[in-house]
């Protein structure tokens, strides 16, 4: 068949990795009159969304487009009648429409297969009908790969009434159909897709762009193709597949955004599928099976689900309401009712969790929903004349603005639904309480669900504490003296994780000679680009770790049975909770205790003998009726060891899966070995319902009793160790930007390095793990050497843990790659410029052969054809692909950060800011032509310090997605590093602690990237826009993304690099090393044709001319070096930036330590020398003459041979080392530029227009229309003014400019001083991102009728990161109004959740009402609410907030605002304010940061002071 | 853990010496002791560094941090176990060793060091002091019989490691007393003598036989070693001590300084030694700049010599450490004073001397001595050059050599036993420390060639895991590899 048709899995890409995401609409006639019309308007929707999707290679072939309509009777009866086919009346048939594959023998067959199929199920077969396309419409590639469309007529058979029986059979028909076109072994079976099949709906959809819809689909200019509504969708995915199918709409729902828990979800629904039993279907059932189709999307997936909960007897809104419920554990206003609904339903299925925006409907009811967060974005208008336009943007209908009769936004966890069968709009509240009062909810769960604290005190608690005996039962599990000091005590005593500096530079476990836990085998997956990590402390209303354990029943059911289940409050729990469950009986709820041991003689086989066991143990006992399983390895002896627990844990929950008992039973972890946070997070993702760590407590209770934590209880101990652990269970998993625990369960986030395919295959199904390594031999080999220790070893001669050596460097411990070896020759090397010396130290580096460490250590060069040291390029050449890391001013002191960038700008590399923020006195050269200014400036979470003037004084600008350290993680720089001259670059306040969110509050999704890079572009077009990113399974699939986005570099940054401040855990287990994901992406890259156009970098722990050579030949094009250059400059790896003692003045704003630091350029200048002249040396070896022909030469690497390592010998790199077998004309490297489409931006013609101000200061007036497809208006002309007249722009209303109409995402975005906008009409999301002057006033249309305070005017996330400027809104804004506002002035009538959070400086006046969370993480500045109604405190977040009246000082601020607002906007609002002024006044509340005040205080008493010093 | 910011809070403090004039009256060592507030203050001021330089720079890889933390916070008795867990002879080290751990401190980049060997030392005097230090008597006997031969610091590390695995040890002395160089080589007011017999003490309850006065080779002979035992270490240190061939050499009043030093050893534990060497009243020259001719320097001026020069060969160190010769962390060739230069000398460097001349009796009465330069030779190595005309002639009446040593003394046990030498004339061993011969090992300056008593531990402690290892098959005695 078609080679193109499908990229299959090769080398480390892998299809399953693929995202995607995009924009989604609707339109609909409420009352359900069909029109043509309706068609025409959702595809001009669709065309209008254009900006949200993407192009591969082939800038024809778009990602996938497609609209739903219901199905038009009467054009599908005339055009039946022309091929003889008799249709019977609307809705007593079902149309399909189907992809068939090209080739006819295998049309044929499938063809054949459908009919066969529609005989047995009784159906009557009426014909077929090609649907008509014009292949010339749609691009090259998409053409190649086009199946044949047909659409199939089925008319019901006797036993079937229509409707739902109907759509219950066609069904059937379809999941039967598609199963045995996969068993029928045909070549190309992929071809084949039923995009729908039903009597109400009907999809066409396919690999083209918006524009292309019509002109492919003939039929739908038709005029007789009519419907009441339209449902479109426009995709982008992460990467080039062309695939015809994965284009939305699928049969119910148009998504976008991510399903984070996917993994989690689909092995539930794959365990709940033997207790499915339907009277609708009745022996049907087990035809549907399996429910989802594993080829599928996320989205695809979702769709599957949905349908089988819809088609099993739900109705839509209650299915979509259980697979995306409201954030309902901590909101505090909603209605028992509806919180019993969602609580009992959580007893049937976790959530589907992520940012969603779903777009659904079954033909009849349309709607849409919101995931729990509100990560997406939706607007809606309700016209006058009865029509709803529902999409990701507004703006993408042209609608008469007196027309309007409602605007507004999907909220999260909200849903807006249409019911055109009864013609109205279903208003959220009426559909969830109606839903909620289906059934007694809360009476069945009084009746049913037995919560932990209702359990009777247990009678037989085991020993809690047994000093005898503990060293060697930590000895068993191998604790180490550094486990109990940095990781267990700080929890203990603090209730937090451990927090520590720098990256980790030891090997992975399956290299390392020690014996690691199997935990350690495992990394942690988390979110970058595709969906958002969430900040579970400032955001912690939409997160939950309760959960329930137990028997689940028949999904299609609704009993009170269903609820029957165990609540736990928190996963990890203490002795007392694990007694209550042992000794659990009530109702049918019982427990068992399955012991998990092995006999540690027997090795290998014994283990697995051990492990067959428990897993027949587990069935017998869920036969016999148990429904919560202990699995504990407490009863360990000398002979009999504790099988590690996460195999123990996972190879049972994979069995019952198989087995299809999973269900029917909860999984509870009595343990030992978890303690620290990475531990318990792979239990539960790999299905434990809760963990008891029992030893882990004991070492607790030890560490009080003997005095080593002091000031404590040993309970108390206990307890804060607990919280500690459940805090970073739940910060682990928002790293993926999951919220419930519920769905972390088995959602197995993890991969796998270093463990052979049959352990993965067997007990960890589905785990990704590309480099193979160890079995169970080798994992009973360890154990033994834990046991050993325990039992074997006199205490005479050792009586004592291990030392560990994991964090800080033992000579008796783990190995570090940074040692005081190689630390000292790299620092003498530098120091002295002595190039022999440094190749002592990288000869040390590179002997991996003893130590392998990492993954480029087992790789070798294959010899070449040698030339001269003289024909390479020279290292004044190379040097200036070499940057320095992303550190920011304040993680590091000024003359260390200024070291480095003067060392880059000297030899022509890069030195870049971090996310501090930039001097602008470094932007002029020094005297002695040097240059201070960092030629990255780095764009991150934070913003500090992103102005108009910090993006243009760069030559690249990198969005950082992620930190190698810390991945899917925020900063926090800790007040005491925050001094004067910090908080004035970082737009904040000195002494008051900053804080930088996990995610990018404009980029929840891969199309926001692409419109973050389009927002950077047009603020600094002769800039470069780099993408930073972590190594992790699937980066590859994001980078490609990242191409198609239009990014120019991309980084793939390996897990090992370091950082200022970060959980342990997240260092030592977070992300992956760079060479897999170095490779990955270029796989992917090239097998897309997208490598062509982007550079591609590389970092963490690069070290040698070895590394470097490495990673060109594995595919990047840069380096950058972070931790080498800190050596360089005399950091001897103290591990303490996070305390602010730096003892060689780096990590520290300490002013008496920062004296210490005595790093020079010429340091970093050698090291950078150094490394590009070894780099030379391997290249003359190899005979390359220049980097470019080495970059992607794969070929040159092969596997160390011989590798003798008990461990390391499993290991297989044949992936890594794949080079996609691509045509010649397909580029390796970077060969072109990315087309960034700047010359369509409105600005070129606002600049044109303002020239005379430009150049002159002449003050000029501008009027213009816009629409939504216009972005980033006014960031190219604002960085004209910051390029011409600096920090200062021009002076206020230079340039005035008038807009009407509907302005797209990221509307004056980093605009500079000097333009005055007013906007009449609305605008998008990211609307004055990054404001950094001037003023923008919006107001609605001046002949719109509707009320401009009740209705939505801006998106969501305006003014992120806003340095400056005023705002005034007529109108309300979306969710994260001012998030990480850091001193523009804004007045708004009213806020969606979140509002103000983490904002450090400005002002905000809020003249109506706010969301939920509001302040959340607010550190400085100040905000007045209208508090009407008195009720904003239980919408406000008072963790770092107090609420307070305003005086008189701020009465005075707030009415001159007030007054200004209606100056500029005639807001209704502000005059009833105004007017009614003397009582309205007590009604603000100000929302002051407690901590903020202190300082202002502080600083109110030093200028005082210093004012009396001066008299 | 610890005080993140002791380091900024509090200076460097070390006991102070006892005065010159008293000192010079006794043998007793001559250091104080820190109250203990005060050296948990000292213990404060470590950083706990990612990466601490100093268990690196401690050939035993002392785990210095952990125990600095625990002195911290009082916490004595974890501290000991943490101390003894990489060193058999705190109580040893923490006297006489010249601390590369302080050296390698990261606080020594830009500020000075913690005190870290007296933080040692007093955590093994309070150890003692408190009763914590006791045998570690083995749960089980391996029925192994090992010889040790030679009882300085390497070979008793040896003996009580291979104790503790349950082998059966006799450790073989040729003096009279165990200790080797710790006992006679090693002045008492640098370490006091009954530090070694109260570790004697434990070693004995942990399953060591002593056998001093044993000349192996002689009294009993590879021969008996070979059939009576199961393996044999040889520990007997480089005591052939570098000899100044020049005329005048044979004069009566030259003397080596390992003739000298242990016969005031003895007299100090109150024996009697007929015709003591003693430089009372008499104008002494000590040629050797090392430890050994500190240690004579000290003597001599507690028995009350009327003038003491010492001359070294090679050019005077600079006195503080330099970024291209002596960088951290490494051991820097500094000038160093020690306590007994405290007490009165005359020191001078880039000295040869040609001759010696005597009186009629044959008693030396001058030395004849020249100037160096040190030039970078031909080779790039710096290489020596008189200096024309700076000869000159001092008179003096008892010379001590203290030139170091050559390496192990061959007897007879090595041709018995067939042991092999290496190219620098140490004993040879392999990876698992054997000799060429099965079943004989080696450690100790016998296989390094002089050294320090923290390499000679260490050796010790390697050698056991070789000879535990050999013995039984595997190993459990803790490692504390790769060192420099």
């Amino acid at each position: 068949m078609n080679e193109m048709r499908k990229l299959r899995k090769q080398g480390l890409y892998d299809p399953r990795f693929e995202h995607d995401a995009c924009g989604v609409g609707f339109v609909a006639n409420i009352k359900g009159i069909k029109s043509h019309d309706i068609v025409q308007k959702g595809l001009q929707v669709l065309q209008n969304l254009t900006h949200r999707g993407a192009c591969g290679c082939d800038p024809l072939t778009g990602d996938g487009a497609g609209i739903l309509l219901q199905v038009p009777h009467e054009f599908l009866k005339k055009e039946c009648q022309a091929l003889r086919i008799a249709l019977p009346d609307a809705g007593d048939y079902g149309v399909g429409m189907v992809f068939l594959p090209p080739d006819i023998n295998e049309r044929n067959a499938c063809t054949k297969l459908f009919e066969q199929t529609v005989r047995d199920e009784g159906q009557k077969l009426l014909g077929w009908r090609t649907v008509p396309t014009d292949p010339s419409k749609c691009g090259d590639m998409a053409r190649k790969v086009m199946p044949e469309i047909r659409q199939i007529f089925i008319g019901h058979g006797k036993s079937i009434k229509n409707g739902d029986a109907l759509e219950r059979k066609l069904y059937v028909i379809r999941k039967r159909v598609e199963r045995a076109v996969r068993d029928a072994g045909l070549r190309d079976s992929e071809s084949f897709y039923v995009s729908s099949l039903s009597g109400r709906t009907m999809v066409y959809k396919g690999l083209l762009l918006p524009e292309q819809i019509p002109q492919f689909y003939v039929d739908l200019v038709d005029p007789t193709m009519v419907t009441a509504l339209a449902l479109v969708h426009q995709r982008f995915s992460t990467n080039t597949l062309p695939s015809w199918d994965r284009a939305h709409p699928y049969r119910f729902v148009g998504h976008n955004g991510e399903i984070n828990t996917l993994r989690g979800n689909e092995n539930w629904v794959r365990a709940r599928e033997q207790m499915f039993a339907s009277p609708l279907f009745g022996d049907d059932v087990k035809k549907l099976l399996p429910i989802i189709e594993e080829a599928g999307s996320d989205s695809a997936k979702f769709d599957n689900t949905l349908e089988l909960l819809v088609r099993s007897g739900r109705s839509l809104p209650h299915a979509v309401m259980m697979m995306i419920p409201e954030a309902w554990q901590k909101h505090e206003s909603m209605s028992d009712t509806k919180r019993a609904f969602y609580e009992y339903h959580s007893c049937l299925m976790e959530p589907w969790d992520g940012p969603a925006s779903i777009a659904f409907t079954d033909g009849r009811l349309i709607g849409a929903v919101l995931d729990r967060n509100g990560l997406r974005p939706s607007r809606y208008v309700v016209t006058k004349d009865g029509f709803v336009v529902m999409a990701s943007e507004v703006g993408v209908l042209d609608i008469a603005p007196d027309n309007v009769l409602h605007k507004d936004r999907l909220q999260p966890g909200r849903m807006f639904l249409v019911d055109t069968e009864n013609g109205r709009i279903v208003g959220d509240d009426e559909i969830k309480e109606g839903m909620a009062a289906r059934q007694p909810y809360r009476q069945w769960l009084d009746q049913n669900l037995v919560r932990m604290g209702q359990l009777p005190e247990p009678t037989d608690l085991p020993p809690t504490y047994d000093a005898e005996t503990l060293l060697t039962r930590q000895q068993v599990h191998g604790y180490s003296s550094e486990d109990l000091r940095l990781l267990m005590a700080p929890m203990a005593i603090n209730g937090q994780e451990a927090v520590g500096s720098m990256g980790t530079d030891t090997p992975l476990a399956v290299l390392s000679d020690r014996p690691h836990l199997l935990f350690n085998y495992f990394k942690q997956l988390f979110a970058q680009v595709t969906n958002p990590p969430i900040d579970p402390i400032r955001e912690d209303l939409v997160m939950s770790v309760k959960a329930t354990i137990g028997s689940e029943q028949n999904l299609f059911d609704e009993t009170p049975l269903h609820c029957h289940q165990l609540e736990v409050e928190n996963p990890i729990i203490g002795n007392a909770e694990l007694q209550k469950i042992k000794e659990i009986a009530v109702g049918r709820i019982r427990s068992i205790t399955l012991p998990i041991l092995f006999e540690i003689a027997g090795g290998g086989q014994a283990l697995r003998r051990a492990l067959e066991e428990l897993c027949e143990q587990a069935s017998a006992a869920i036969e016999y009726g148990c429904s919560i399983l202990v699995l504990s390895d407490r009863e360990h002896d000398e002979t009999l060891a504790p099988i590690p627990s996460l195999l123990a844990t996972a190879a049972v929950h994979h069995h019952l899966i198989r087995e299809g008992t999973r269900t029917r039973c909860g999984i509870v972890v009595e343990s030992g070995e978890p303690r620290e946070v990475h531990h318990f997070s792979l239990l539960i993702g790999y299905g434990a319902g809760a963990v008891n760590p029992y030893l882990a407590c004991e070492t607790v209770v030890d560490m009080v009793q003997d005095g080593r934590l002091k000031g404590i209880e040993a309970n108390e101990a206990v307890e804060h160790y607990l919280k500690a652990a459940n805090k970073g269970l739940l910060k682990v998993m928002t790293k993926m930007g999951i919220s419930t625990v519920q769905s972390y369960r088995g959602a197995q986030i993890f991969e796998a390095i270093g463990l052979n395919h049959d352990i993965i295959d067997r007990y960890f199904t589905w785990t990704a793990s590309r480099i193979e390594g160890v079995g169970l031999d080798v994992l009973a080999k360890e154990c033994a050497e834990r046991h050993h220790h325990a039992f074997e070893v006199s205490p005479a001669l050792d009586g004592d843990l291990d030392p560990g050596g994991q964090y800080q460097w033992r000579r008796r411990g783990e190995f570090h790659m940074y040692n005081p070896d190689t630390i000292a020759k790299l620092q003498h090397a530098c120091r002295a410029g002595n190039y022999k010396m440094f190749k002592e130290y990288s000869a040390l580096v590179n002997d991996h052969s003893e130590k392998l460490c990492t993954i480029r250590g087992l790789l070798k060069f294959k010899s070449g054809s040698a030339i001269p040291l003289d024909a390479v390029e020279p290292a004044s050449e190379i040097v200036k692909r070499f940057k320095t890391g992303a550190m920011s001013l304040g993680s590091i002191s000024r003359e260390a950060h200024e070291t480095l960038a003067i060392a880059m700008n000297r030899i022509g590399g890069k030195s870049n800011t971090g996310e501090g923020g930039e001097d602008p006195v470094r932007y002029q050269p020094d005297a002695n032509g040097d240059l201070r200014r960092s030629a990255i400036k780095q764009v991150a979470s934070g913003r500090f310090g992103v102005t108009s003037y910090y993006l243009v004084n760069c030559d690249e600008l990198q969005i950082k997605m992620a930190q190698g350290a810390k991945p899917g993680e925020g900063g926090q720089l800790p007040g005491h590093k925050v001094d004067k001259y910090i908080a004035g670059i970082r737009y904040s306040t000195p002494g008051v602690g900053l804080i930088s969110p996990p995610p990018h509050h404009d980029i929840y999704s891969i199309e926001d990237l692409a419109q973050l890079i389009h927002d950077l572009k047009n603020a600094n077009n002769r800039a470069r826009i780099s993408v930073k990113l972590v190594a992790e399974v699937g980066v590859g699939t994001v980078a490609a993304g990242v191409s198609k986005g239009k990014a120019d570099v991309v980084l793939i940054s390996g897990d090992s690099g370091g950082t200022g401040a970060s959980p342990l855990t997240s260092i030592k287990h977070a992300g992956g090393p760079w060479e897999l994901g170095l490779a990955e992406t270029q796989q992917v890259l090239v097998m897309n044709d997208l490598r062509g156009r982007i550079r591609v970098e590389t970092d963490g722990q690069l070290k040698t001319g070895r590394d470097i050579a490495v990673a060109a030949l594995l595919g990047a094009e840069e380096y950058g070096f972070a931790s080498a250059a800190l050596v360089a400059s005399g950091c001897i790896m103290m591990r303490v930036c996070h305390l602010n003692t730096c003892p060689v003045g780096i990590a520290t704003q300490d002013p008496v330590l920062r004296k210490k630091f005595e790093g020079k350029p010429e340091h970093v200048v050698n090291l950078m020398t150094f490394l590009a002249e070894e780099l030379r040396e391997i290249m003359a070896q190899l005979g390359f003459r220049t980097v470019d022909e080495m970059v992607g030469r794969v070929d040159i690497l092969e596997p160390r041979d011989a590798i003798e390592h008990w461990k390391g010998r499993g290991v297989d790199l044949s992936q890594v080392l794949h080079k996609p077998d691509v045509p010649a004309s397909i580029a390796i490297r970077c060969v072109t530029s990315q087309d960034h489409g700047l010359e369509k931006a409105l600005d070129n013609r606002l600049i044109e227009l303002a020239r005379p101000a430009l150049d002159r200061k002449e003050p000029v007036e501008i009027e213009l229309p816009i629409r939504n497809v216009n972005r980033t208006v006014c960031s190219m002309l604002s960085a004209e003014i910051s390029r011409k007249w600096g920090a200062e722009g021009l002076p206020p209303e230079t340039i005035t400019i008038k807009f009407s109409g509907s302005a797209g995402q990221s509307f004056g975005a980093f605009m500079a001083n000097g333009i005055a906008i007013t906007l009449e009409g609305d605008a998008n999301d990211y609307f004055g991102k990054g404001l950094s002057g001037g003023r923008i006033v919006v107001y609605p249309p001046k002949n719109a009728s509707f009320v401009a305070e009740e209705n939505i005017i801006v998106g969501n996330v305006s003014l992120y990161g806003a340095t400056g400027g005023e705002v005034f809104l007529r109108g309300q804004a979306g969710e994260r109004f001012c998030v990480r506002n850091s001193g523009v002035t804004a007045v708004v009538e009213g806020v969606g959740d979140h509002g103000c959070e983490y904002m450090t400086r400005g002002v905000v006046v809020v003249l109506g009402k706010t969301g939920r969370n509001f302040a959340a993480g607010m550190s400085g500045g100040v905000a007045y609410v209208l508090d009407t109604e008195g009720d904003f405190k239980t919408r406000c977040n008072l963790g770092m907030v107090e609420i307070e009246p305003i005086d008189e000082a701020d009465a005075e601020a707030v009415h001159t605002l007030v007054r200004r607002h209606y100056d500029y906007t005639q807001s209704a609002v502000a005059w009833r304010v105004l007017s009614g002024w003397k009582e309205i006044v007590h009604q603000f509340a100000r929302v002051m940061p407690v901590e903020y005040r202190q300082v202002l205080a502080k600083q109110h008493l030093d200028s005082d002071s210093a004012k009396l010093a001066s008299i | 853990m610890g005080k993140i910011t002791g380091f900024l809070e509090f200076e460097r403090e070390l006991p102070l010496r006892r005065p010159v004039a008293e000192r010079l009256h006794d043998w007793q060592e001559l250091e104080g002791k820190h109250p203990e507030d005060r050296l948990q203050k000292q213990a404060a001021r470590c950083m706990d560094c990612g990466i601490p330089f100093c268990h690196k720079g401690c050939p035993l890889g002392n785990i210095i941090p952990d125990w600095n933390d625990l002195v911290y916070r009082g916490r004595w008795q974890e501290a000991i176990d943490r101390l003894h867990s990489t060193n058999n002879f705190p109580d040893f080290t923490g006297r006489i060793c010249p601390a590369p751990c302080e050296e390698a401190c990261v606080l020594n980049i830009n500020n000075d060091p913690v005190t870290i060997k007296q933080i040692e030392k007093q955590i093994i005097d309070h150890a003692f002091k408190a009763g914590l230090v006791t045998p570690h008597i083995p749960t089980q006997r391996s029925g192994k019989q090992v010889a040790v031969v030679g009882s300085g610091p390497a070979g008793m590390a040896c003996a009580q490691q291979l104790a503790r695995a349950g082998h059966l040890v006799t450790l073989y002395e040729r003096a009279d007393r165990i200790g080797g160089l710790l006992r006679y080589g090693i002045p008492d007011f640098k370490m006091e003598k009954h530090l070694i017999d109260r570790r004697m003490e434990q070693m004995a309850a942990e399953g060591v036989t002593f056998k001093p006065s044993t000349n192996v080779g002689v009294d009993v002979t590879a021969a008996d070693l070979r059939q009576q035992f199961d393996a044999v270490v040889l520990s007997g240190g480089a005591t052939w001590a570098r000899d100044l061939p020049v005329p005048g050499r044979e004069l009566n009043g030259i003397h080596f300084a390992m003739d000298f030093l242990p016969q005031q050893n003895k007299i100090v534990a109150g024996d009697r030694v007929e015709g003591q060497i003693t430089a009372t009243g008499k104008r002494v020259v000590i040629l050797g700049g090392g430890d050994t001719g500190s240690d004579c320097l000290g003597t001599s001026n507690r028995h009350g010599a009327a003038s003491v020069h010492q001359f070294e060969l090679l050019p005077q160190p600079p006195d503080t450490r330099t970024e291209d010769i002596a960088p951290w962390p490494y051991w820097p060739m500094i000038l160093r004073t020690s306590s007994s230069h405290e007490e009165g000398v005359i020191r001078d460097w880039s000295i040869n001397t040609k001759s010696f001349s005597g009186d009629a009796a044959g008693n030396v009465k001058q030395l004849h001595g020249v100037r160096l330069e040190w030039v970078k030779g031909d080779n790039g190595r710096p290489t020596m050059r008189e200096v024309p005309g700076s000869e000159f002639a001092l008179d003096c009446d008892l010379v001590l050599l203290a030139l170091g040593f050559l390496g192990p003394e061959r007897g007879p046990l090595f041709s018995d036993l067939g042991v092999e030498l290496n190219e620098r004339g140490n004993v040879k061993v392999d990876q698992r420390w054997m000799t060429t011969v099965p079943s004989v090992f080696s450690c100790g300056d016998m296989r390094r060639g002089q050294s320090l008593v923290v390499w000679a531990i260490w050796e010790g402690r390697e050698c056991a895991r070789g000879v535990d290892q050999f013995l039984m098959g595997h190993t459990d005695l803790p490692a504390s590899p790769d060192p420099f």
